[in-house]
């Protein structure tokens, strides 16, 4: 295990710093309380309902996400470090979102090229020219960090589209508050529990011109089979506004308005967790029954603020990544803070064979893909997989990506057994605003439940736990 | 609100309520037919049709046997009206309006789909039947405490009265509908006394047993037994206190978005059909039309709701 770095101990087997409660509380702890805790857990997370459904299988099933009761914690000089880099590179996203619907100018200086932006399916030809209140595209944005030492840490995928998971970073808080209360009044952990007033917030002040003092806020949901739908009705709830699914919406007036029980009402902002694809049949995907005929014109037109704004996937395709450091420098001047992982681009014939030739070694992963599917991990694929994945990237090398497999860093999970290290990623919340740029003093941790797996995506066999930052 | 969350919140509480119902009719049908071994089977085709999933039981069966009736009711998802569909509509309806929910109501309902759902994934034998009933009647009894405890007196609370109120008139209406020949007094006349077994599995499946010896002791004359359960103020699942909830909370809308709807006056119309008569006149007008007539009413009062405050597009 030595060549991980591991968040609790020391190679040594002494405890770090900021697991110095944690750790003391866990050896105080009688192993079949804990269990029985961790049962608990689950039963408040199946009754409150906390469950996701899995895409492909039998539309009644719900699973839960497992949760692990030990926490993963985060000092507070780590913590700083971190919000300066995200706050950095969420500024950049969105200048850079801002740049290619208007003038370009990172193309036209050569920084990008032309045809990344141009041939990119992320790109919405239809938001060329639009500006939204504030100039602010992505509004909610998670972004994926790993960590594989102890000032080491990279980004490693930016979500600017309709993040998700915000929920169980404050049902996992809860449920922890629920079970171990007396863990919280030994250590100064900072509260997540503002995220719902903050996003009311945030999307308020980005509402259009035409919004009357107290924005009208909602949420726009998929419906109750999707797999976040817990997440949308969560915070819904949480924000005091209506959850809303597109049949309930229609154009009127210039403005898209919710069908009430008094009539039709106008939205201000609309927080979609619905993809571009499906947000508006007439100028999209014209089969989607999900959207709002004409939403689209409304928002041209400044009748609507919709956060996400479309198009903003031109910003976390995993292509486009691969220019983030460059990204980073020419929309703030600075060097970025947070690290990028080095990344092949396999449309490049030099790179494409390198990836060949070093396959084993590697992560592959396709541009537009996304919750660990599609992806190859090189270290763990069979000879069979190697050469399946060889003969589709040959097939079409621009479809991919490939990247070093990084030495996730471990934090113990309560196994059966005891304490296990696992691998784990971090996902903290970002909320942008004509304010400014809030992060949450936490986030969502994942963690891969299977002994030396790397993929901590939930639809493959990961867990999540409560994520801890310190005050110093 | 939106027009959805209102329909959610109707279709949420009907569902709760018929749960509940169906389960009533199951405890009922089970008892009748242990007390009457002679045509248990055309009890158990009594209680179907009380359930008004009599035709398509026998579309989907054939013949009524007692296994299957249960069966039916109880676990069948093809049955919209089995103990197992209607907590599942229930809670699928509650999922939907999760944000006008509290917490603890939505958990109880939540945890009550868990359980049926968990107990009902297989076959119950007539041995658990008992048990299990008693079971989704907790839990009910569970869904209806926290809601009464804990969620505001608003426009959300009026259109789950709406859902609860019609959906139970309709189920007694519907009890007196199927067993009416009962209580008539021809049928009275001809045998030697009004047969006992049929007028408790009445009370019976209304819960309502207890109340009517309460208050008539063992008096036991037809038109008492209908007058209870049509015209009683008092009893919560007669028709009158029904009807009086369903326009109270009608009225309640109207005042609160300050407009009069047309299913506003229909609950008064209807209303007054129940409250102000006597059980003499229904008697003679026919209690079989009479019947109808409310059942009618309920039906079209139910889609006049759904079209005022706009449920679907």
């Amino acid at each position: 295990m030595d060549q991980y770095f591991d968040e609790m101990y020391h190679a040594d087997g002494s405890l770090r710093g900021p697991y110095r409660e944690i750790g003391s509380w866990l050896d105080n702890e009688d192993a079949a309380r804990l269990r029985k805790k961790q049962r608990e857990a689950e039963e408040v997370f199946r009754l409150t309902g906390i469950t996701f459904n899995v895409y492909g299988k039998a539309e009644a099933e719900e699973r839960l996400i497992p949760f692990d009761i030990v926490p993963r914690v985060i000092s507070g000089r780590e913590w700083k470090r971190l919000e300066r880099g995200i706050d950095q590179r969420v500024r950049a996203i969105n200048a850079f979102l801002h740049d290619i619907y208007h003038r370009q100018e990172i193309v036209r200086a050569g920084r990008v090229p032309a045809e990344m932006i141009a041939e990119n399916e992320a790109f919405l030809p239809q938001m060329i020219g639009v500006s939204p209140p504030g100039q602010i595209y992505t509004h909610i944005v998670g972004i994926d960090l790993v960590r594989t030492g102890p000032d080491e840490f990279y980004v490693l995928e930016d979500n600017a589209r309709t993040p998700s998971g915000v929920s169980y970073m404050l049902e996992n808080r809860e449920t922890m508050l629920r079970m171990f209360p007396e863990l919280f009044s030994a250590s100064n952990v900072r509260s997540v529990s503002d995220y719902p007033r903050n996003l009311r917030r945030s999307l308020a002040a980005c509402a259009p011109t035409c919004a009357a003092d107290e924005p009208t806020v909602a949420v726009l949901t998929p419906g109750i089979y999707n797999s976040a739908y817990f997440e949308h009705a969560f915070l819904a709830d949480q924000m005091a506004v209506e959850l809303v699914e597109g049949h309930d919406l229609r154009v009127t007036d210039g403005r898209v308005c919710m069908r009430t029980t008094r009539g039709y009402k106008p939205i201000d902002v609309l927080y979609r967790r619905v993809d571009d694809e499906f947000l508006d049949p007439l100028n999209f995907n014209p089969e989607s029954a999900l959207g709002v005929p004409g939403i689209l014109d409304v928002y041209r037109a400044g009748g609507i603020t919709i956060a996400n704004a479309p198009g903003t996937g031109i910003a976390d395709d995993k292509a486009i990544y691969s220019y983030m450091p460059e990204i980073v420098e020419f929309y703030t001047g600075e060097k970025p803070i947070l690290k990028n992982v080095p990344t092949w681009r396999c449309s490049d014939p030099q790179s494409l064979a390198y990836v060949l030739d070093n396959l084993s070694e590697l992560v592959v992963k396709e541009v537009h893909g996304s919750g660990g599917y599609g992806m190859l991990i090189g270290p763990a694929a069979s000879k069979r997989e190697l050469a399946a994945f060889r003969r589709k990237l040959k097939a079409r090398p621009a479809n991919y990506i490939a990247q070093p497999t990084l030495s996730l860093s471990t934090v113990p999970i309560f196994a059966r057994s005891g304490l296990a290290p696992r691998h784990v990623d971090l996902r903290p919340f970002v909320l942008v605003s004509p304010d400014g740029v809030k992060i949450t003093p936490g986030g969502l941790t994942r963690v891969a439940l299977k002994k030396g797996s790397l993929v901590v995506n939930s639809s493959q066999g990961g867990g999540t736990k409560d994520t801890w930052v310190l005050e110093d | 609100m939106l027009g959805k969350t209102a329909g959610g919140l109707f279709w949420m509480s009907r569902m709760l309520e018929r749960a509940e119902n169906t389960a009533r009719l199951l405890e009922t049908g089970q008892r009748m037919a242990l007390t009457r071994s002679k045509d248990a089977d055309e009890e158990w085709a009594s209680v179907l049709q009380t359930a008004g999933v009599l035709d398509s039981f026998l579309h989907q069966n054939g013949e009524v046997t007692k296994s299957a009736a249960i069966d039916w009711m109880l676990r069948d998802l093809d049955n919209r009206s089995s103990v197992r569909s209607a907590v599942k509509q229930a809670r699928d309806n509650a999922r939907l309006v999760r944000t006008a929910l509290t917490n603890d109501v939505w958990s109880a309902v939540n945890a009550t789909w868990m359980r049926v759902d968990a107990q009902l994934k297989r076959k119950v034998s007539e041995r658990d039947l008992p048990g299990l009933l008693e079971m989704v009647r907790q839990q009910s009894a569970l869904v209806r405490g926290a809601y009464l405890g804990t969620m505001l007196r608003n426009d959300i609370h009026d259109f789950a009265q709406l859902g609860t109120f019609i959906e139970r008139a309709d189920n007694t209406a519907r009890i007196l509908d199927v067993k009416y020949y009962v209580l008539l007094p021809t049928a009275f006349s001809v045998g030697s006394s009004l047969d006992n077994v049929q007028w408790e599995s009445i009370l019976r499946s209304v819960g309502a047993g207890g109340g009517y010896r309460m208050t008539h002791g063992q008096k036991t004359t037809p038109s008492e037994i209908a007058a209870f359960l049509i015209l009683d103020k008092r009893v919560p699942r007669s028709l009158s206190y029904c009807c009086r909830h369903i326009r109270e909370s009608l009225g309640l809308l109207e005042q609160d978005y300050g407009a009069e709807v047309p299913s506003g006056a229909a609950a008064q119309a209807l209303h007054a059909k129940v409250c102000g008569q006597e059980i003499g006149y229904i008697f003679d007008f026919g209690l079989h039309e009479y019947i109808q007539d409310i059942l009618r009413d309920l039906a079209g009062l139910s889609r006049q709701i759904e079209v005022d405050y706009r449920f679907y597009e």
